[in-house]
């Protein structure tokens, strides 16, 4: 019994002496995504093993483990709003950003990078966009190419699907009204910015078809109850390629939001996450993972190459909200603007909401 | 010598044992099975305490404290409470903010202290970790220094929102609750009209519940009665048709709903091709206050049918033949016989649908559109945005209009009338 005890104990000794590379992710399509690009070529590469774990969000799991001291799990997926918040609390390592791998044509990493895709604690991985959706078969002659056109109930008489929420939204607003996406923000924040988004939406209101759920508005294309919806740019990736829906999407004035990988302060392979994290950040390893879902590399070099999708046949390309024909009019989502402005404007979204 | 006291008490006990009033001995008797039914309910009691009276009362407290700041900023709470409501900011105030920045950015307290702040006047969180993360790098004097920083440190609105966050306990979400806020010398006064929600969505969720309670009524009492009055085989059969929607998700329920009503939906496209209405001319049944209505009335219909048939089922049909045989006509003898029977199923169902209706958020986000939304999505909103003071605040605020609801119906019906089942 002792003997078992022993060796029992002596395996867990040497299990935990192996370096193991945990990473905790959000499953479904994005998890199985990240195992294929990242951890399996990892391992192959480096000999290091990895597993992976999936959650509904790691930043609360990980900000439990880091508060309790027993942290493990070596490297996170989180969105990047989190990712500044939990480094602002302490919660993360931070990650000197000159390590990270050059781009596969030289270009230094920092220059490589989308601005703001890297912050002190976390390294961007992909980006995923609050797009303009239509159905081509609904239009005869001229089709609707910009975001002005999604404001225009004259040219395109109809419904039109509306995020139930003011971020994204009001940016749109902004943006079909010709505000340049660098000053935004900085409309946003005043309150005759904020006017004028209403107004724009004003023009649409008795259009309007609000959904909540991601889900909703390829249901309400698939229906034929809108012309044109506002939609996450992986959801219409689906139901185009996957589901063979006759659906498009209008890149102009895409609102983007990114994802990251961050590691936990006490991670226990430290070295070897940080090794990971250079590894699935590089060219490759962030041009690999779009080959498995939608979701656009945030590096110039990962978007000069061709990524086909796992079906062998579509170039992925067109598809990614980081592409560079695809972000001619592009904006990030400033996590800092919302945080500051949410409840604020989202009374004033309610109350513009309610008076008719 | 040694046995003397307790020859006597034993000849106290015996003398006194018959002298004992039967009173006493029936007072104490009683005082024992009381003990025993009480440690019978004690389980439920703690499990109620636990799970329902505790963080009720702890969700209540949220409301009205919440030490973001006033545990962030040591040195300005005492200044604040050294120096009278209104005071202009000196350098004193601008040294102790100063000494606070870096305490916030040593225990990395920056963000939770600006986001109690912000509540108050929106846009100051980022000043607040903007101002912490250089914070070590300040020198006096501390005003210009910070002045240089960002111009919005001179905002009394701020100074005065520190102010009522240098103490944890506050008004301040109920008073945003009810659509005010505080003016920069201590007063408060109602938001600008663009921002007024709280108010107009809390009457129209009442209004609204009280519509869909009533249609309820209006829909549930003949087919209760049509249940109650059925031989018992066919009063079963139909019963699972009332069951059975209640037994599907909730979900699956307004989702189908979503499906029928939609302007390319069944019902629609039913109407079109019998020609009542032209291609163009879709009634628009759903994504606003129409189709609210009408899916949570199917919701919550069940509710009203149960308790109206379990009272109904057990009120003897002797009483309206008698009154009919008196020679009242049909009419009087349901006012007058028939309903005030009635009256203990609809008060239980009633209040059961109203008080279920007030706090739905699910359907009227799904269906609701832009004018369906109700209170309960706004304290899902700032439950999500991890303001919990905020939505506790609406919470208590909902919890005081149905407890109010409720009194008002004791003291109009008299909840001993309740009836559920």
């Amino acid at each position: 019994m002792k003997k078992l005890f022993l060796s029992t104990a002596a395996s867990c000794i040497a299990f935990a002496a192996q370096a193991d590379v945990t990473v905790m992710s959000w499953g479904g399509t994005y998890g199985a995504a990240q195992l294929e690009a990242h951890l399996k070529p990892f391992t192959a590469k480096t000999g290091i093993r990895t597993t992976m774990v999936d959650t509904d969000n790691a930043a609360a799991p990980i900000r439990a483990m880091v508060e309790a001291g027993n942290v493990t799990v070596d490297v996170a997926s989180i969105e990047l709003a989190d990712a500044i918040r939990l480094c602002d609390e302490g919660i993360l390592e931070s990650i000197d950003a000159t390590t990270l791998p050059d781009g596969s044509d030289g270009t230094p990493a920092s220059d490589d990078f989308f601005p703001g895709a890297v912050t002190d604690c976390a390294v961007g991985t992909d980006l995923w966009a609050n797009i303009i959706a239509f159905d081509t078969t609904k239009f005869e002659g001229e089709k609707p190419s910009q975001a002005a056109d999604f404001f225009d109930t004259v040219k395109f008489p109809g419904k039109r699907g509306l995020k139930k929420n003011p971020k994204a939204v009001l940016e749109l607003a902004l943006m079909a009204d010709g505000v340049p996406a660098a000053e935004v923000y900085s409309n946003l924040a005043t309150s005759e910015g904020q006017g004028r988004a209403f107004s724009k939406l004003d023009t649409i209101k008795q259009d309007i078809i609000w959904w909540e759920a991601g889900a909703q508005p390829p249901q309400l294309l698939a229906d034929g109850e809108v012309l044109m919806t506002t939609a996450y740019n992986g959801r219409i990736f689906n139901a185009s390629i996957d589901e063979g829906k006759p659906f498009e999407i209008i890149w102009d004035g895409q609102v983007y939001e990114l994802n990251t990988y961050a590691i936990p302060k006490g991670a226990t392979n430290l070295e070897e996450a940080m090794e990971f994290v250079r590894f699935a950040t590089s060219t490759e390893g962030l041009a690999e993972q779009a080959r498995y879902i939608s979701y656009g590399p945030p590096r110039h070099s990962s978007n000069a190459l061709e990524i086909i999708y796992k079906d062998g046949k579509t170039v992925m390309g067109p598809h990614l909200p980081s592409s560079p024909e695809n972000r001619r009019n592009a904006l990030e989502t400033s996590v800092d603007f919302w945080v500051d402005h949410d409840t604020e404007l989202n009374e004033r979204f309610n109350n513009w909401l309610i008076a008719n | 010598m040694v046995d003397l006291p307790r020859i006597a008490v034993q000849a106290a006990t015996a003398a006194a044992g018959p002298e004992i009033p039967l009173k006493a001995r029936l007072a104490r008797a009683q005082a024992r099975a009381r003990r025993r039914a009480f440690l019978l309910v004690l389980p439920l009691l703690l499990f109620i305490l636990l799970t329902f009276v505790i963080p009720i009362g702890q969700m209540l407290q949220r409301s009205i404290y919440h030490d973001g700041f006033s545990g962030a900023a040591p040195a300005l709470v005492e200044w604040f409470a050294a120096t009278p409501a209104g005071t202009e900011p000196d350098e004193t105030a601008f040294a102790a903010l100063a000494s606070d920045l870096l305490f916030m950015k040593e225990r990395k307290l920056a963000g939770e202290a600006g986001t109690r702040i912000n509540y108050a006047v929106p846009g100051s969180r980022s000043l607040f970790t903007a101002a912490a993360r250089g914070a070590d790098r300040l020198t006096a004097p501390y005003r210009p220094a910070l002045m240089a920083e960002d111009g919005k440190w001179a905002d009394p609105l701020l100074w005065a929102a520190m102010r009522e966050a240098a103490s944890p306990w506050t008004t301040d979400f109920y008073l945003s609750g009810i659509d005010m806020q505080r003016t920069a010398n201590g007063g408060i006064e109602r938001v600008d009209e663009g921002s007024r929600v709280y108010l107009a969505l809390y009457a129209k969720t009442f209004l609204l519940s009280a519509v869909i309670t009533i249609i309820c009524l209006a829909l549930a009492f003949p087919v209760a009665h049509l249940l109650a009055t059925l031989p018992m085989a066919r009063a079963n059969l139909l019963m699972i048709l009332v069951l059975l929607p209640f037994w599907t998700s909730l979900l699956v329920r307004t989702t189908s709903w979503i499906v029928l009503l939609q302007s390319q939906g069944v019902i629609n496209s039913l109407l079109v091709s019998a020609g009542f209405i032209g291609d163009d001319g879709r009634l628009a049944l759903i994504y606003n206050r129409t189709g609210t209505i009408i899916v949570m009335v199917h919701i919550l219909l069940p509710f009203m049918v149960l308790p109206l048939y379990s009272v109904m089922r057990v009120i003897p049909p002797v009483y309206a033949r008698a009154a009919r045989s008196l020679g009242a006509t049909s009419w009087t003898t349901f006012r007058r016989i028939y309903l005030p029977q009635t009256l203990p199923g609809i008060g239980a169902g009633v209040l059961l649908v109203f008080i279920l209706a007030v706090g739905y958020y699910i359907t009227p986000a799904l269906v609701g559109g832009a004018d369906g939304q109700l209170f309960s999505n706004q304290i899902q909103f700032h439950m999500s945005k991890s303001n919990w003071s905020q939505a506790a605040a609406l919470a208590a605020m909902l919890l005081a209009g149905v407890l109010l609801l409720y009194w008002l119906y004791d003291r109009l019906v008299g909840i001993d009338k309740l009836k559920l089942g």
